[in-house]
């Protein structure tokens, strides 16, 4: 790898005599120059060309022209804000339920009990294992039927889907964190273990929380298999079972949910690096 | 280390402070180590029941009558093994699944390695980080959204870049291309799958170390004789490790396929979703814990050869 970029620095640079490839070595990375554009190219065309094409089908009045005005269509479907409201409300439980049960465990298995983080980590392979699914037959199987007429059963099961993103987000966050002085500190201020964990880590695990409760968000509001299988109308089991009167308000909608799920995701990961290039400064 | 020094100073609700008074003998050994666990039962106990209750669940299930009593008949009829013509569905269901599954890790896994070699070899430090947030992202997409995106860009009629291709005289359903049957799912599930492939792969090549490519060079070997000895099997593992997340990925994906065809391809998911929403003739309820439990029999497989052959790659990236 770095020896291809020496190659190309030495294209254009005057670098003592030693280190120039040899001709073979000259023409592969010429080659690998030309396949590398190649196949860069052939991504990018499949990748943009069914999001642009989508886009400008969903985007367009009667006369097949580029116009704003589907988007004001979507409110005036049937359906849409009572499907937005029961996403919303799945989201708020499930991110609330997963961070208050995840972020003090994680907090006490970082400082204390190292050995369970290997215990942790399973269970961020058991979703491949167990996809939706199949957790939502066996969930099907034992859940009492009190349980399975209510919605919040589906904030329930997605706090066992959101477990590995929360996770990954809060492990990175606490192994950057200097965990054991912090604490160490505000004990010896005489602080208590409530008021550590929300004035002290808390705030130092804003970027973390971040990320996991938006992480979880998107998982939420994308969630189709639970939800249909359920029987609830959520987002994106509205896309799918409503026949709008545009059709093409369906597919603007489920455009504009991934682009708002990619704008957050790269947001997110902006951030992230922002943050840790601080930190190696400091 | 430090966490002791921490127990012992400052005495803590959960009570490990009791470490140092406490006696050597057993049961003082199991309350200790009791009381050190129990901040972590409450997600201990939300795993066993959100989790672990359920796949029991499917596993005892999938071995018993709708009347409760222990059989072999679900597994009977879903592998077929009795000559009924009525469960011929379900195996051609696995059938097709694991064709689908084979196809989708094995297509995206190289062309997801190829695109990731070019990012990986890329001067562009900008460039770079572009893919890899892009790749991020790509990998989250999937289920209804994916679906309807495909449907307007890709259906016969309507579809916007099908109208492009055919202006230009390659209108892709003219040469045999179907968005709703087998290879425009495969086609599909390929715009999360490369993605995912590039996120995997991308550490790898951290591990091909460039010295060993000048050592080859200097021994006199051409590029072909570098990736034969060299390059590709420090590779292999990280790219069939890969290999078998994608294919468990492609394996048990429902949303998108569900939306794209209207449940129509015959691959287990869809057969599990629609005994679920009761299409099916009664007396089959219990079929879908079989074909859950035999979805997890083959994806642990895959995540077992996942898992191993990660070990094998760790090897070089020291």
């Amino acid at each position: 790898m770095a020896s291809l970029e020496l190659g190309y620095a030495l294209e254009g640079e005057d670098f003592p005599e030693v280190y120039s490839p040899r001709k073979w070595s000259r023409s592969w990375v010429r080659r690998v120059h030309w396949g590398r554009g190649t196949a860069l190219f052939l991504a990018a065309v499949y990748f943009i060309v069914p999001f642009y094409a989508a886009m400008q089908f969903s985007l367009q009045d009667i006369n097949h022209h580029f116009s704003l005005q589907p988007l004001t269509q979507i409110a005036q479907a049937p359906g849409f804000f009572a499907a937005l409201w029961l996403s919303t409300q799945l989201a708020i439980a499930t991110m609330a339920i997963v961070l208050v049960l995840m972020v003090p465990t994680m907090i006490y298995v970082h400082l204390r009990l190292p050995r369970f983080r290997r215990v942790m980590e399973v269970i961020t392979i058991l979703p491949i294992v167990i996809p939706p699914i199949v957790l939502i037959v066996g969930v099907d199987g034992v859940t009492p039927l009190w349980l399975k007429s209510s919605q919040w059963l589906l904030a329930l099961i997605y706090v066992v889907l959101a477990m590995p993103y929360v996770y990954r987000s809060l492990d990175a966050g606490l192994g950057a964190l200097d965990l054991k002085t912090l604490v160490e500190a505000a004990r010896s201020l005489g602080s208590g273990w409530i008021s550590i964990i929300w004035r002290v880590l808390v705030p130092n695990l804003r970027s973390a929380l971040l990320s996991a409760s938006v992480l979880t968000l998107a998982l939420v509001f994308g969630e189709f298999t639970i939800a249909s299988l359920d029987g609830w109308t959520t987002i994106p089991v509205w896309i799918y079972l409503t026949p709008s009167i545009n059709p093409r308000i369906n597919t603007l909608v489920a455009m504009m949910a991934l682009l708002v799920t990619a704008l957050v995701l790269m947001l997110i990961v902006s951030f992230d690096r922002s943050k840790s290039h601080n930190s190696r400064r400091s | 280390m430090t966490s002791e020094l921490i127990t012992d100073t400052s005495p803590s609700p959960s009570g490990v402070s009791d470490e140092v008074n406490a006696k050597k003998s057993l049961p003082g050994a199991l309350i200790r180590s009791l009381r050190t666990g129990a901040p972590v039962l409450p997600f201990l106990a939300y795993v066993s029941l959100g989790l672990l209750l359920p796949t029991i669940a499917i596993i005892n299930l999938a071995f018993r009558s709708n009347a409760g009593k222990l059989t072999l008949a679900n597994m009977k009829v879903i592998l077929c093994v009795s000559n009924n013509p009525t469960c011929l569905q379900y195996r051609a269901g696995f059938e097709t699944s694991l064709k689908l599954a084979l196809v989708t890790s094995i297509v995206p896994g190289i062309l997801g390695t190829l695109v990731a070699y070019a990012i990986a070899t890329s001067e562009h430090e900008l460039f770079k980080r572009l893919t890899a947030a892009c790749s991020g992202v790509l990998a989250q997409f999937g289920g209804v959204n994916l679906a309807f995106m495909f449907i307007a860009s890709f259906s016969a009629v309507g579809g916007v870049a099908t109208h492009w291709l055919a202006e230009i005289g390659l209108n892709p359903w003219d040469h045999g291309f179907n968005l709703y049957k087998f290879w425009g799912v495969a086609f599909v599930y390929m715009y999360f799958q490369i993605p995912l492939m590039i996120l995997i792969i991308t550490p790898a090549f951290a591990g091909l170390k460039e010295s060993w490519r000048e050592a080859a060079e200097n021994l006199g070997a051409s590029s072909w004789r570098y990736w034969r000895h060299v390059g590709l099997p420090v590779l292999a593992p990280a790219v069939l490790g890969g290999m078998f997340l994608l294919f468990g990925s492609g394996f048990s994906a429902y949303a998108t396929a569900e939306a794209l065809t209207t449940g129509t391809i015959a691959i287990t998911p869809i057969q599990i979703g629609a005994i679920l929403q009761g299409n099916v003739l009664s007396g089959e309820a219990n079929l879908a814990y079989a074909l859950g439990f035999a979805m997890i029999v083959i994806l642990g497989v895959s995540v077992i050869g996942y898992a191993l052959l990660r070990r094998r790659t760790s090897r070089w990236l020291r």
